[in-house]
């Protein structure tokens, strides 16, 4: 159903890199590397998903994405246009190229605004988007419509919402600068399972009729196996793992891929492999393991995978699939490393 | 592809429309939202507390010109009468003071100096403080740190002995007296709005906010303010007693209000000399700071509960089980 | 005390397994806007051994009846009907809704605990881990000082806390989300209870770290042989984790059973809408199948059965009668009038 041509990429990220100071630990640790070298690419209508646990740095590329936090070292690039070497009203005009869709429907809503209030609220940065009053408000109510809330609730604050109606109202207010890309923190995680359902339907709609890319961050492996056309594995600051959605899914290259697939419960009983049970917690992002970040708690770790960070090698699915490992699992060619993007 | 390119007949459109109806019950208005003033009929001693606060504002405001001259004119041969003593007249129900002036007069007279100097001192504070805590918390970083020493250092100064020097050296108006009791509780606004500026600037919305490129300021205005506003109100209310105290210390030391002008603090300080003799001099200016003062405070703690929508649960639980420890294990069958 | 009539679900073999019966629980909330029946007539069994699942959405009134169970429901919150027999390893059954303080007092840890979601604040930041976690010796076993800290060493080492003598001293801020989750855990089985609640224990926490939650919590009641309770809204891990399942939806229990037998043939309207919503069956693309509308607010529960709103099967008789759980299969309970039609929606 989605395009996987890569030929019309409307975001490419190339070698970000994000370091922030925190007060030092006890080893007098102070540089907190967020984001090491991260690549990726977006093609136009398409959804990528992120995976990872806490203190991946998802967050952060997210916030980076978003503007919000300035890279260290590496390029950003909008339809060829980085945004972080422009100010005033060049970076405004690119700040419409991506919206954001949080993941607390309560507390990513001021609840002392209206509807229609949050949805215009982008509109009054953005002046030159519409000329008059009557213009906005009858904005706002398509908007409304198109994410299936009534238009006559415009008026209603966000307490008078149920959770999955508030994270409607939220992805009005992601459309309200036509964005091409949407990136969605975790959007359905604080909803219902009969709520989630609506939600990921109306996303879906969203990107057939208006062409928008998704970059979806979700802890749930199921809905990512479900919304993601490819998939990418995030683990202390790195990319260890990606590719299409059913290759990194069914033969993950990575071991920890592999765990994170396995630790993950499933509904249906066949699904069931045997269990990974990773030993130990993730390390500090403080202080990460020199060479390959994974190997304190990989299975499979050895003693070159102390010395550098590991190569990318190719996986199962062929060169769109790509991980970075000394012991890839499942069929490999290693004879050919993958090229960058 | 743009918004504006889906033709309303579109099917899926169509489709949605199905969807908002089925995931879209009617919003009901909110069953919640029992209005203020009802919530605090419901309170009896809160209740009480505002009949007060508005009996005093409307004496502040209509009393002196009901009573007249009653307040000055001085008559010797009604000096220092005992209060309670119908055979005085009404107007001296409470009783007079030395110059044979009727107190109950005087009390009135005074409630408009002493709340003519308490609210625009706390107007004034709160105004100044407030801003500067908001930008400060907002940004934080050097603007924080900067406005905090500021504060600290207002702060460290004994108010009291900062209060005698100034007026002092000035002379003691009501001018001088808002001026210099406003200055002294700026630090009370200041630190309360930075740390709910900074504690709000890290809120999602903000972000999102941040995301559409709004400026700070728009996002102050915009996110900030109405957020802080009922606490900003509740220590407004607070501060209103502190300094309604501060200023009846300062006229009993003699360097606030200057006779003839008169305020409950000044009738306090006058009435000192006559406690043996004519103990209603110093009391029912004294029991009126208090009522007030109180009043204030019950009203406070009541607003502070009554606009969170997240306490609010609280306000339908008897008063004792308010603050208790073990909730009850009330079992009725 | 012998022990009472079980409810009917249990065999007679299987009833002296039975370590937790509730019946008929009642909750009223008491809001500014009227009174509201948050938790009504809800009715299951614990068993030794075994994993009960309370499977619900928000709303559906689990964490109040877990915290009705436990006596820790808000002021504003009354029980006010039903029984909650636990049954102690040897001073037999006892109602915990008509105990006494003291008499609760007496089961708290050593028959009864809980694990909470949020383990950062559900451990006093100011006390040392070791402190905490001595706190049941030192009540209920009165222990001294020194004795009570061994057993809590031990405790650590088993729940799986790397080098526990020098970790005993450090505070809960010190650990990470799955070690504080652990902890939790820790001081709740210190003294082997019969029964132990879970309420959303793995919420928060990464699935790799959930995994190993998992894993020692289940070891745990086999080598402490108790009941366990998981409230939870995660379809998946009830299918992994739970033996027997109860689902609730807006205050009441709809279908009960053996978790496998309800995932695979489910005998009630909104298990079978959870089953369908969730996305493992679907296509990638599709659309996925939800069930429509939102759940009830409290304050407005329609008379007649509670789904009425949402299933695609309701009729006449489901808004005028509100269905009982009844026995449909061995083991099995519904409370639906058309349960026989629920397989072809």
């Amino acid at each position: 159903m989605f395009d996987h041509a890569q030929s019309d990429r409307v975001l490419e990220v190339r070698g970000l890199t994000k370091t922030f100071k925190v007060p030092a630990n006890k080893e007098g640790r102070s540089q907190l590397r967020a984001l090491d070298g991260i690549d990726l690419d977006l093609g136009r209508g398409e959804t990528l998903g992120l995976v990872g646990e806490s203190g991946c740095g998802k967050s952060t590329l997210a916030r980076t994405l978003m503007m919000l936090e300035r890279p260290d070292s590496g390029t950003v690039r909008w339809d060829g246009a980085d945004p972080f070497v422009l100010k005033g009203k060049g970076l405004l005009a690119l700040r419409r190229k991506v919206q954001m869709v949080f993941q607390d429907p309560y507390a990513s809503l001021n609840s002392r605004m209206t509807a229609a209030d949050i949805i215009a609220e982008p509109w009054r940065t953005h002046r030159d988007l519409f000329r008059s009053k009557r213009d906005r408000a009858a904005r706002v109510r398509e908007l409304l419509h198109l994410v299936g809330l009534r238009p006559s609730d415009e008026h209603r604050y966000p307490q008078e919402f149920s959770g999955g109606q508030r994270q409607r109202l939220g992805i009005a207010r992601a459309l309200a600068l036509n964005p091409s890309v949407i990136i969605c923190d975790e959007p359905v995680s604080a909803l219902d399972l009969s709520v989630q359902a609506q939600v990921l339907n109306l996303l879906n709609d969203l990107q057939e009729q208006l062409g928008i890319s998704y970059i979806f961050i979700s802890h749930d492996l199921s809905v990512v196996r479900h919304v993601a056309d490819r998939v990418t594995v995030m683990y202390l600051g790195r990319i260890v793992e990606t590719g299409a959605t059913d290759d990194v899914f069914d033969t993950p290259a990575h071991p920890y891929t592999e765990a994170l697939m396995s630790a993950a419960p499933k509904l249906a009983a066949e699904a069931r492999a045997s269990r990974i049970i990773l030993e130990g917690e993730v390390p500090s992002p403080l202080n990460p393991p020199s060479g390959c970040r994974f190997r304190t708690r990989c299975r499979h770790a050895t003693e070159i995978c102390a010395t550098s960070t590991p190569p990318a090698v190719i996986g199962a699915g062929g060169t769109s699939h790509i991980a970075e490992c000394y012991h890839p699992r499942g069929a490999v060619d290693l004879g050919v490393p993958a090229l960058a993007g | 592809m743009s918004i504006d390119a889906i033709p309303h007949t579109d099917d899926r459109v169509a489709e949605l429309e199905f969807v908002a109806d089925a995931t879209n019950p009617p919003v009901a208005p909110p069953r919640n939202k029992v209005p203020l003033w009802r919530m605090l009929l419901r309170d009896r001693l809160a209740t009480i507390a505002a009949a007060i606060l508005v009996l005093v504002l409307l004496v502040a405001i209509f009393g002196p010109y009901l009573v007249g001259d009653a307040a000055t004119d001085q008559n010797l041969d009604e000096s220092n009468l005992a209060p309670f003593d119908p055979a005085n007249g009404w107007m001296n129900i409470l009783g007079t003071d030395p110059l044979g002036r009727s107190m109950l007069a005087r009390l009135v007279v005074a409630c408009r100096t002493t709340l003519m100097v308490a609210l625009p001192a706390v107007a004034l504070s709160c105004l100044i403080g407030s801003v500067v805590g908001m930008w400060a918390g907002y940004h934080r970083g050097v603007r924080e740190t900067v406005a905090m020493r500021i504060a600290d250092v207002i702060m460290s100064f004994p108010s009291l002995l900062l209060a005698v020097v100034v007026l002092y050296v000035f002379a003691p108006s009501i001018a001088n007296i808002v001026l210099i009791l406003a200055i002294t509780r700026i630090p009370v606004y200041l630190r309360t709005a930075r740390a709910e500026s900074a504690e709000l600037q890290s809120r999602i919305f903000v972000d999102a906010a941040r995301t559409f490129g709004a400026r700070s300021g728009s996002i102050i205005r915009l996110h900030v303010f109405p957020i802080l506003l009922p606490t900003l109100l509740t220590v407004a209310t607070l501060d209103f007693c502190y300094v309604m105290l501060a200023e009846s210390s300062l006229s009993f030391l003699g360097i606030g209000i200057q006779p003839p002008d008169i305020s409950w603090g000044l009738m306090v300080s006058q009435g000192r000399t006559y406690l043996q003799t004519a103990w209603w001099l110093s009391f029912f200016p004294g029991l009126a700071i208090v009522i007030t003062t109180v009043s204030a405070t019950v009203l406070a703690a009541w607003a502070r509960i009554a606009t969170d929508p997240g306490q609010r649960w609280r306000l339908s639980v008897k008063r004792s089980a308010r603050t208790r420890l073990f909730p009850s294990r009330k079992v009725s069958k | 005390m012998s022990a009472p009539a079980i409810s009917a679900d249990a065999t007679a073999t299987e009833t002296d397994r039975v370590a937790l019966d509730v019946a008929g629980l009642t909750v009223d909330l008491r809001t500014p806007s009227g009174t509201v029946r948050a938790v009504d007539g809800v009715s299951f069994t614990a068993r030794r051994g075994e994993t009960l699942a309370l499977l619900g959405e928000s709303g559906c009134g689990k964490s109040m009846t877990a915290q009705a169970i436990v006596g820790l429901l808000e002021p504003i919150a009354d029980v006010t009907e039903g029984e909650i027999r636990l049954v102690a390893t040897d001073s037999g059954a006892v109602d915990l809704v008509a105990a006494s303080t003291k008499t609760r007092r007496a089961l708290a840890a050593t028959e009864l605990a809980i694990v909470f979601q949020d383990a950062l604040t559900a451990l006093n930041p100011v006390y040392t881990v070791g402190k905490q976690l001595a706190e049941p010796f030192r009540i209920h076993r009165r222990n001294s000082a020194n004795e009570a800290r061994q057993e809590a060493i031990s405790l650590m080492r088993r729940v799986g806390i790397p080098e526990p003598e020098s970790r005993v001293d450090s505070y809960p801020h010190q650990f990470s989300g799955g070690m504080r989750q652990r902890l939790l855990i820790a001081m709740a089985v210190a003294l082997s209870p019969s029964v132990l609640l879970a309420d959303e224990p793995t919420t928060a926490l990464d699935v790799t770290v959930q995994a190993q939650i998992m894993t020692l919590l289940r070891d745990l009641r086999s080598e402490r042989d108790m009941a366990v309770v998981l409230i939870t809204h995660d379809l998946a891990l009830v299918a992994e984790e739970a033996d027997r399942v109860a689902i609730m939806y807006a205050g009441n229990v709809v279908e009960t059973g053996p978790v496998a037998e309800v995932f695979a043939d489910p005998r009630h309207p909104y298990t079978k809408g959870l089953l369908d919503s969730v996305p493992v069956h679907a296509e990638r693309g599709t659309d996925l199948k939800s069930i429509g509308g939102i759940p009830p607010d409290l304050h407005s529960i329609p008379s007649g059965c509670v789904y009425q709103a949402r299933c695609p099967l309701a009729r006449d008789l489901c808004r005028e009668v509100r269905p009982t759980l009844e026995i449909v299969a061995d083991e099995r309970k519904s409370a639906c009038h058309f349960v026989s039609e629920v397989s072809g929606v």
